[in-house]
């Protein structure tokens, strides 16, 4: 199974991006996290360029094949003004433009949020669910808070708290179940 | 094409009547923002009436088909959010006691949306029977009822700026069923 993990943050230090790297970390047997690094060539959502017989957006054509190919999407999301990043809602109106079908649809994703604060961007989070349910996709319940996250890695790049690393195992292992086919209804 | 209901009959006749989804019309109704009745509507289904003395009916509806009339809510009503078509791809009804009761048709039964099994009550009318242009016996039916979406899984919303929400959770069921008399 492969999932794609997009952070919303663009900046080199991201602490959400440095949470997407952990998670590529702790995948479980079986599954292979990549992560998303295109995020930040997508130009601005407009229609006149979504159109049928103009050419997608290269950015754009290349962040909806890595959608179809993953089985599953690991979203990650700083909290700006309460909610999740403009450029990550950007590209997710790219890849669900409902006259163009929507590349999230029935497709699983599960969200994620990594802040200095202390509530780990549940905010964002939560708006996020709302968003991709929108658009479609089967969005996995339950946030995955990182708050503090200037403390949350060492060296490395790994989670240095046992405990967090084993509540996003978790996480992650929630969104196996809930994109791999025996979780369909007979 | 019309027929004349030369029986106001108020029981099923005997025998197997298959719901014709072409002359019948599936429907259902929700209030939005408690103001205005959006309809949806479900043009693929079958299913069977049974007459006589142990009446019947049941069916299933192919969910991919429901529409509201609009794409792009379509999208949303398709989606893991409502009717989650890709892992429910089928509603069923099934009667567990069809009953005459002063005239008026009684239908209780069980129904299943997204794998999750609720009594509903059905009421209405047996309208006739009648044989339409081309020979064959036909029954009508009319039926409605209200479930509870979310008893079901459907629980999606929008909060609004002034308090409450969006959708309530009643939405009201309507059936009008032409069934013809199997062979």
């Amino acid at each position: 199974m492969k999932i794609l993990a997009i952070s919303g943050s663009l900046r080199a230090g991201s602490y959400n991006t440095a949470l997407a790297r952990a998670a590529s970390k702790l995948a479980p047997a079986g599954v292979e996290i990549e992560v998303y690094d295109g995020l930040g060539l997508i130009p601005h959502y407009d229609e006149d360029l979504d159109q049928v017989g103009i050419e997608t957006p290269e950015p754009v054509a290349e962040l909806r094949r890595r959608i179809d190919e993953a089985d599953a999407l690991l979203m990650l999301t700083p909290e700006y003004n309460g909610s999740t990043t403009g450029v990550l809602k950007n590209a997710i109106d790219w890849v669900s433009a409902r006259h163009r079908g929507s590349w999230l649809r029935n497709r699983t994703v599960a969200v994620a949020g990594a802040t200095t604060g202390e509530y780990g961007a549940i905010w964002a989070q939560q708006d996020l669910r709302r968003i991709l349910g929108i658009a479609g996709a089967r969005v996995v319940a339950g946030d995955f808070p990182l708050p503090r996250a200037y403390e949350a890695f060492d060296e490395s790049g790994t989670l240095a708290s046992p405990l967090v690393a084993e509540r996003l195992r978790n996480h992650l292992a929630a969104l196996v179940h809930e994109a791999s086919p025996l979780a369909v209804a007979a | 094409m019309s027929i004349v209901a030369d029986s106001p009959a108020t029981v099923i006749p005997s025998g197997t009547w298959s719901i014709d989804p072409v002359w019948s019309t599936l429907e259902f109704e929700i209030k939005k923002l408690g103001l205005v009745t959006l309809k949806g509507r479900v043009p693929g289904f079958s299913g069977t009436i049974e007459g006589g003395e142990a009446p019947a009916i049941s069916g299933t509806v192919d969910v991919s088909s429901i529409t509201t009339f609009d794409e792009a809510r379509d999208g949303h009503v398709q989606a893991p959010d409502f009717f989650d078509a890709e892992r429910y791809p089928e509603l069923r009804f099934v009667s567990t006691a069809v009953q005459t009761k002063d005239d008026e048709l009684v239908v209780e039964g069980e129904l299943t949306i997204k794998d999750v099994t609720r009594p509903v009550e059905l009421k209405g009318s047996f309208v006739g029977t009648g044989v339409d242009p081309y020979g064959n016996d036909r029954i009508g039916i009319e039926l409605a009822g209200t479930v509870d979406r979310t008893e079901f899984g459907l629980e999606w919303n929008a909060p609004l700026p002034g308090g409450g929400f969006l959708l309530p959770n009643e939405v009201v069921l309507k059936a009008n069923l032409a069934a013809v008399k199997a062979a």
